[in-house]
């Protein structure tokens, strides 16, 4: 029988959550390496039991762990990120030129064949990339080539957090960056450019500029890869040509604004979001904790709220911390930042909690295991 | 003979409990002993000092013999009580944060 496996990293340290197909008993394995910053963790699709984790420290700095047996055990991999050549500059928060510098790994995304090839995103914003299971990374320096001298930090740092693979063409690689946008090579990685147009920031007057958007997550089915989702600082957008031009779809959203986004595992056209008050109240609209979802790939949204605290929340949900399952029906996971990780089993019309009283969660990964 | 007591995250991170020893040709310099650790135990490289620029850590102290060492090059040699093993280096993870 099938089950699921949720990589769950917290402020202060990793757990892996399993539970049957059934999807309503989950037991709960961990803290792993408690007391460190485990930014995100994510298996191999090639091998699901080849797991990577970002854990990190403000004493202690970067670390990178691997485990090959489902997270049972973990080996220190290489930390070592050296941005290739010249590093140049960015543009800092006051806008004034600033180095690059590097400060740690928001998210890693393993290849979807090869489980010893994985990328990772850094702050300040880089790609890097192993071909030995973590033992050493290579920048792949022609992303920061793409006008990388505008790019500028948000609030959360200048970190390049989301990294979605085309499953169709092996050479097309999108990236998204805090605040520049998003990013797409068509060559492996060779040359990059911008693919941000038609996005709208209030903070960004010219309708014409290519980068300083705050993007905050981007989505894509594998079975529609040229359809990327978008959840922007304000609004969720939409796009149906791998990039190339974005239309706005936050429809009847109670706010545009939040952090996470993602696609049903075998509808491409649905969508969730969880909506939040806005960029200065970091919380759900009315203390209602709900996930919008939209089975029209936009515009037209449903909340959904059966299981979810209704009264009195104040929770954020990070950008990585929601993910979904590829069972039938699929499930849908989310944790926050007051510690409580729920999961759907029936996309979304019923949520249970799974865990109540964790760190401040910063990333779910959901693994549906034969 | 040198003798480290590392802080309880790195004694995790190492898979060590209790303070560790490495061998260093004398003289025992700072960093000469932060060089042995690391070849000791990988696990701890890029966590005690920066991978690139090679500086301690900011929330990184290093203490010997009642003295504050954090702020010294890594050629200061360390005193002869910790070169001779009957005083310890102690790394210490400052007291921050939440």
């Amino acid at each position: 029988m099938s089950s699921v496996r949720l990589l769950v990293g917290t402020r202060k340290g990793a757990f892996i959550i399993t539970s049957d197909g059934k999807r309503e008993d989950w037991k709960i394995d961990g803290p792993h390496f408690g007391g460190w910053e485990m930014y995100h963790l994510k298996g191999s699709p090639a091998d699901p039991d080849r797991i990577y984790a970002s854990q990190s420290s403000s004493w202690f700095g970067q670390l990178v762990q691997r485990s090959n047996d489902g997270g049972r055990t973990w080996e220190t991999m290489d930390n070592h990120f050296v941005y290739d050549g010249e590093t140049g500059t960015h543009l800092y928060y006051d806008n004034t030129p600033h180095p690059w510098e590097f400060k740690r790994i928001w998210h890693f995304e393993p290849s979807l064949r090869d489980p010893d090839v994985v990328y990772a995103g850094a702050e300040d914003a880089a790609l890097f990339r192993s071909s030995d299971g973590g033992k050493s990374w290579q920048e792949i320096p022609a992303l920061r080539a793409a006008q990388g001298e505008k790019w500028q930090p948000g609030a959360g740092g200048m970190g390049l957090h989301t990294i979605v693979l085309d499953p169709s063409n092996p050479n097309r690689l999108f990236v998204a960056i805090s605040a520049a946008g998003v990013f797409r090579t068509d060559d492996a990685g060779g040359t990059w450019r911008p693919v941000n147009r038609g996005l709208k920031s209030d903070y960004l007057p010219d309708p014409e500029v290519e980068v300083g958007f705050c993007v905050h997550r981007i989505a894509m089915h594998p079975s529609r890869p040229g359809t990327l989702f978008m959840q922007l600082h304000w609004d969720v957008n939409r796009s149906d040509d791998g990039g190339e031009h974005w239309h706005e779809v936050s429809g009847n959203l109670p706010s545009d604004f939040g952090f996470p986004i993602d696609v049903h595992a075998h509808e491409p056209d649905t969508i969730y979001v969880v909506p939040i008050l806005s960029d200065s109240e970091h919380y759900p609209p009315e203390g209602k904790l709900r996930v919008y979802r939209s089975r029209t790939g936009g515009n037209e949204w449903e909340p959904l709220t059966n299981g979810l605290p209704q009264s009195h929340c104040y929770v954020n949900v990070l950008r990585d911390a929601m993910s979904v399952d590829s069972l039938d029906p699929g499930g849908v996971y989310f944790g926050t930042t007051g510690g409580q990780v729920y999961g759907s089993p029936n996309g979304g019309d019923r949520w249970v909690t799974i865990a109540r009283d964790l760190p401040p969660v910063l990333s779910v990964e959901a693994q549906t295991l034969p | 003979m040198i003798r480290v007591i590392l802080p309880y995250h790195l004694r995790n991170l190492a898979q060590v409990s209790g303070e560790v020893t490495v061998h260093v040709r004398p003289p025992a310099t700072l960093g000469a002993v932060v060089d042995a650790l690391e070849t000791s135990f990988p696990a701890l490289r890029g966590t005690i000092r920066d991978r690139t620029t090679g500086k301690r850590r900011p929330f990184v102290r290093f203490y010997a013999c009642a003295e504050d060492f954090s702020n010294e090059s890594p050629e200061t040699q360390l005193p002869p009580e910790v070169e001779s093993g009957r005083e310890p280096l102690l790394i210490i993870g400052a007291i921050a944060g939440g």
